[in-house]
């Protein structure tokens, strides 16, 4: 058995969740005030998950970076990896927002797309 | 002179939002005027999500989020000028501007709308001791530095002030490479959103130290050092209870002030809580003709909120010009806020001219727990909805329902107040 | 090449030094340690010009502040910086110190201080009505003003090199002797330079500079004021400079308008070992706060937008060292210049440079600029001048720095002109650019676009104020640009 010890991100009560879990089994949540603490704490110890937004290097266009997060949620330890390869992309103006700017993002089925337009530099 | 029916002064979130509102109420000659080279005000460099859950059902970046006012301000065909500056508004309502291509701007308005937004508390309103190197910045200087300019302002980072620019700049320089060693907040809560500290702050293993100041900083050309201490109830540090960080950047997210300058020197009265506009019902400010909208009105937890107010704004200021507003009727009713209500937005109500149901919004002064926001006419209480939780970074509501206070002419005030469990 | 005169320090004395002995067939050359001229006490004092009423009667400090203050008027039309005769007051709070305030009268009147009166609390809170309460007396001194410290500090460095003065930044004198002609050699960090004479204006250092050279040693501490600054909003809280009565360690906090239309508090004075140290403390920055209000009233400390510390450079004996060194010939001190060293400032540039060419009797230039065009401001301009100016040139319908409401061709100009600007710093002090209540929060990135552009700089080395103060760090993401 083991035991771990959460922040609910539900609303600003942030009740203090303990999380008893069997394996990857959970077995009981404490400590929240409302089911949505209950849910919020089943998936984030079996099944973190975070949207990652940044800036890609682009060229030729009116700014030297794109805004641009994963088009869905990626696992929480992919975080770094996926940081990775989006720190050496560089792309090529105009993009507009909701382009693909990475395909399949360090494997994880994600596609990195653009949440801004960049025109080509006048 | 050039004559608009309506001029908004900026042209982010509040300002598009008012644009395409007014718009669609019939005016024709809008007129935004932004004084940067885009659309989208602030929005632009939060590259985070978050934004839109309310409104757009799904989770945004502010780019995202700005982007599709910005669609709909181009599909509407509503006018408007980049890198425009405006230095002036009269209070008959003349705009006077400035940009590269035409120079001075004199814009008679048939209605103008405030929406030029907040800025941010520099250290110097603070008193923090210490040195003033380079690499201290303003949590929004950084962002911008980063997110738009594409540039690193350091490594190794502190932060002073746990509002939501503050912790998300944790995550972004994070995320770009950078070690933030510590977020160090003055209150005994933080004033950002509980989402944030977790996928901002403990996602990292960043700590954040409540009840805590900056009480020196080291470096006399670049930063070198900050000394962080706890502070007492009565906010002094506690002698005793210093440590130092080595870090190259020190960034400050201390709170944001509405940019009220302008409205000033209009002659618009300034709300001394909110430091934006005292408004009536129809987000009208003590100038006829003059509304007001977003940020620069009282600063706001969620974009949401500011595209839903400034919407209304922009009818508003539409049947203005339209002559449709509606004459007051002289029956005004204040609100009051009290008990650790801070203020309220609008400060006034004149029944005939509000809606059916009117959202009034407010902000708290402390963390209540198992308390109740309680609305009282004249000395009745008509209404209390119990709260689990109300804390000062969230923005609360009320609605105010026409057909009642039409149906009460005895009431003068109606006072919004905090009642705790036990009390009254 | 063998300079005639050779100045140690860009500050205010020295770049005053500098323009009244530009009027003269001389090589002169201003060397300074830091990147700009006025870097140090020059930027970070009361910028107050005093009346003179608190020096002693018969010094040198009477008689160059007397001088100073008479000069500034038309100084500063010659060399376009602003200056303001607002007048002082200080207050007597106590009526056991009535006796002290009417021997600060008398003394100023054995000075030669014009317009002297002492005022009836009545009168005194009629002038200005936020007094203290506890008001019982007040000297008026008319004659009193306030200036940009930076305005006048760089105009009369801009005129002297536009009157062929050369400046050397990050120039720091390391050794100084004299060869057997009598040539000086002084090593810096920047190579060495040889001078028939030298003057000595290094402010807090100007002790070290002395040592040198002299077995005379003399002693400089430098005594630390911490100030604040409050917004616009507040500037017109007072409208005279507000003085408590003097004491042993100064003229105490003043409370003042600045010419720029914020409000000045401060400062404290604290004697400190390290010449480098112009950290604010917390204890100090109170210390400001609670003597302030002793004599002013209802002070709208919210609006404060900055803090800072200044050093004043306090020789042993306060008093102004203005002559050449006994053991060392040619070589001449302008030391101890603590307050009223900026009022005493344009005086001490006209005493040193009569005192030089008496010794050396240069010719004089007949082509001799006597004055200097500041950087345009945009604001004093009609709207349709304004228009026409933009239409000449679109920089002055840009606004980069909204706060203060500086266009982006007062940041090109203030680049571009003799001496220009290389830093943030730089810019804010010429400009007021970042000067504003959101302390550069909006106009940094631009401001520092601007100089990379026009000094063909990458972003990375544009600084705050030279050295090491660089802004940014690298750029994001790990690819070849």
């Amino acid at each position: 058995m083991e035991e771990r010890f959460l922040t609910c991100i539900g609303c600003p009560m942030g009740c203090q969740l303990t999380v008893t879990m069997e394996g990857t089994e959970v077995l009981s949540v404490l400590g929240n005030t409302c089911p949505r603490g209950d849910i919020y704490a089943r998936k984030e110890v079996t099944n973190p998950t975070r949207i990652v937004t940044s800036t890609i290097a682009i060229t030729g266009g009116d700014k030297e970076r794109i805004s641009c997060k994963t088009a869905s949620d990626i696992p929480k330890n992919k975080i770094f990896d996926v940081m990775k390869e989006i720190n050496h992309a560089v792309v090529r103006a105009p993009k507009k927002r909701g382009d693909i700017l990475i395909e399949n993002v360090a494997g994880t089925g994600v596609n990195v797309i653009a949440t801004r337009d960049i025109a080509v530099k006048s | 002179m050039m004559k608009k029916g309506i001029v908004i002064i900026g042209g982010g979130p509040a300002g598009l939002a008012a644009a395409a509102a007014a718009r669609k109420k019939g005016v024709q000659d809008i007129l935004i005027l932004e004084r940067d080279a885009e659309l989208g005000g602030i929005l632009n460099q939060c590259i985070h999500n978050g934004f839109g859950l309310r409104r757009f059902k799904e989770e945004l970046t502010g780019p995202e989020y700005a982007g599709r006012f910005i669609d709909e301000i181009k599909a509407l065909g509503i006018e408007y000028k980049l890198g425009t500056m405006v230095m002036d508004i009269s209070k008959d309502r003349v705009v006077t501007a400035m940009n590269r291509e035409e120079g001075i701007l004199q814009i008679h308005a048939g209605a103008v709308i405030l929406a030029m937004g907040c800025r941010e508390r520099p250290r110097g309103a603070l008193n923090i001791p210490g040195y003033r190197p380079a690499g201290i910045f303003s949590a929004g200087t950084a962002q911008r530095l980063v997110n738009i300019e594409g540039y690193m302002p350091g490594r190794e980072v502190v932060i002073l002030g746990s509002g939501d620019i503050g912790l998300i700049m944790a995550r972004r320089m994070t995320l770009e490479g950078a070690k933030v060693k510590v977020v160090a907040e003055l209150m005994p809560y933080s004033g950002g959103l509980k989402r944030n500290i977790v996928q901002c702050l403990d996602d990292f293993g960043i700590p954040l130290k409540l009840s805590h100041t900056v009480v020196d900083i080291e470096g006399k050309e670049h930063i070198t050092a900050v000394t962080i201490a706890e502070v007492g109830p009565d906010r002094k540090p506690i002698p005793g209870t210093e440590e130092r960080y080595t870090c190259d950047t020190l960034l400050l997210s201390v709170g944001l002030i509405p940019e009220n300058e302008l409205s000033r020197s209009a002659g618009v009265e300034i709300n001394a809580v909110t430091n934006g506009p005292v408004v009536n019902e129809s987000m009208e400010t003590s100038i006829p003709g003059v509304f007001a909208c977003g940020n620069v009105l009282h600063v706001h937890d969620l974009v949401d909120f500011v595209s839903e107010e400034a919407e209304r704004a922009g009818q508003n200021a539409a049947e203005y010009v339209q002559g449709e507003l509606g004459e007051e009727s002289g029956r005004v009713i204040a609100l009051k806020a009290q008990d650790g209500v801070r203020y309220t937005v609008p400060s006034t109500v004149d029944p005939s001219r509000m809606p059916d149901n009117l959202t009034v919004r407010f902000r708290v002064g402390a963390v209540y727990r198992n308390a109740a926001v309680c609305v009282y006419y004249g000395q009745d209480k008509v209404k209390s909805y119990p709260k689990r939780i109300l804390a000062p970074g969230e923005m609360e509501q009320i609605i105010l329902q026409k057909a009642e206070l039409e149906a009460r002419e005895d009431v003068k005030e109606i006072t919004i107040c905090i009642e705790e469990e036990g009390a009254k | 090449m063998i300079y005639d005169v050779v100045i140690i320090g860009a500050g205010v004395s020295g770049s005053a030094i500098a323009r009244e002995l530009s009027r003269y067939k001389a090589e002169i050359c201003v060397l300074e340690k830091d990147e700009d001229v006025c870097c140090g006490t020059s930027k970070a004092n009361s910028a107050i010009v005093h009346a003179g009423y608190d020096c002693k009667p018969g010094t040198m400090m009477a008689r160059m502040n007397l001088r100073g203050n008479e000069m500034m008027e038309q100084l500063s039309k010659d060399l376009d910086f602003p200056f303001r005769r607002n007048g002082s007051l200080v207050i007597c709070l106590d009526k056991n110190r009535l006796d002290a305030l009417q021997k600060l009268y008398e003394q100023g009147l054995a000075n030669g201080v014009p317009g002297l009166k002492i005022l009836g609390r009545k009168e005194a809170l009629e002038m200005e009505p936020n007094l203290s309460e506890n008001t019982v007396a007040a000297l008026y001194a008319p004659s009193a003003g306030i200036v940009c410290p930076f305005g006048l500090n760089i105009a009369m460095a801009e005129n002297a090199k536009e009157n062929g003065v050369d400046f050397f930044f990050h120039t720091k004198v390391e050794e100084i002797h004299a060869d057997e002609e009598g040539i000086w050699h002084i090593r810096t960090c920047n190579g060495e330079y040889r001078t028939r004479s030298v003057v000595n204006a290094a402010g807090v250092y100007a002790d070290r500079i002395h040592n040198m050279v002299s077995r005379e040693k003399i002693h400089i501490t430098a005594r630390r004021g911490d100030y604040l600054l409050l917004d616009h909003e507040a500037g017109d809280h007072v409208s005279h400079t507000i003085f408590p009565q003097p004491t042993n360690l100064g003229k105490g906090v003043l409370v003042a308008p600045t010419i720029h239309g914020n409000l000045i508090v401060g400062p404290t004075a604290t004697d400190i070992g390290d010449k480098e140290s112009t950290a604010t403390t917390q204890e100090e920055l109170d210390e400001v706060v609670s003597n302030a209000g002793m004599s002013v009233r209802n002070l709208p400390l919210r609006k404060v937008i900055t803090s800072f510390a200044g050093l004043r450079a306090h020789e042993d004996h306060h008093e102004f060292i203005l002559k050449e060194i006994a053991d060392a010939p040619a070589f001449f001190d302008c030391a101890g210049i603590e307050s009223p060293g900026l009022t005493s400032a344009p005086a001490i540039g006209e005493y040193m440079a009569e005192m030089l060419e008496e010794r050396f009797r240069w010719e004089k230039k007949a082509d001799w600029k006597t004055t200097r065009k500041g950087i345009l401001d945009p604001k004093k301009l009609s709207l349709e001048e304004r228009s026409r100016l933009i239409r000449e040139n679109p920089a002055y319908g840009q606004i980069i720095c909204r706060c203060e409401s500086v266009t982006e061709g007062e940041i090109l100009d203030a680049i571009h002109r003799p001496l220009g600007a290389r830093s943030l710093d730089g810019i804010k002090r010429r400009t007021r650019a970042g000067m504003g209540r959101c302390q550069a929060g909006f106009c940094s990135p631009k401001v520092m676009d601007i100089l990379a552009r026009e000094l063909g700089l990458p972003l990375e080395k544009i600084t705050k104020s030279g050295g090491k103060s660089n802004i940014v760090l690298e750029r994001t993401k790990e690819v070849r640009e």
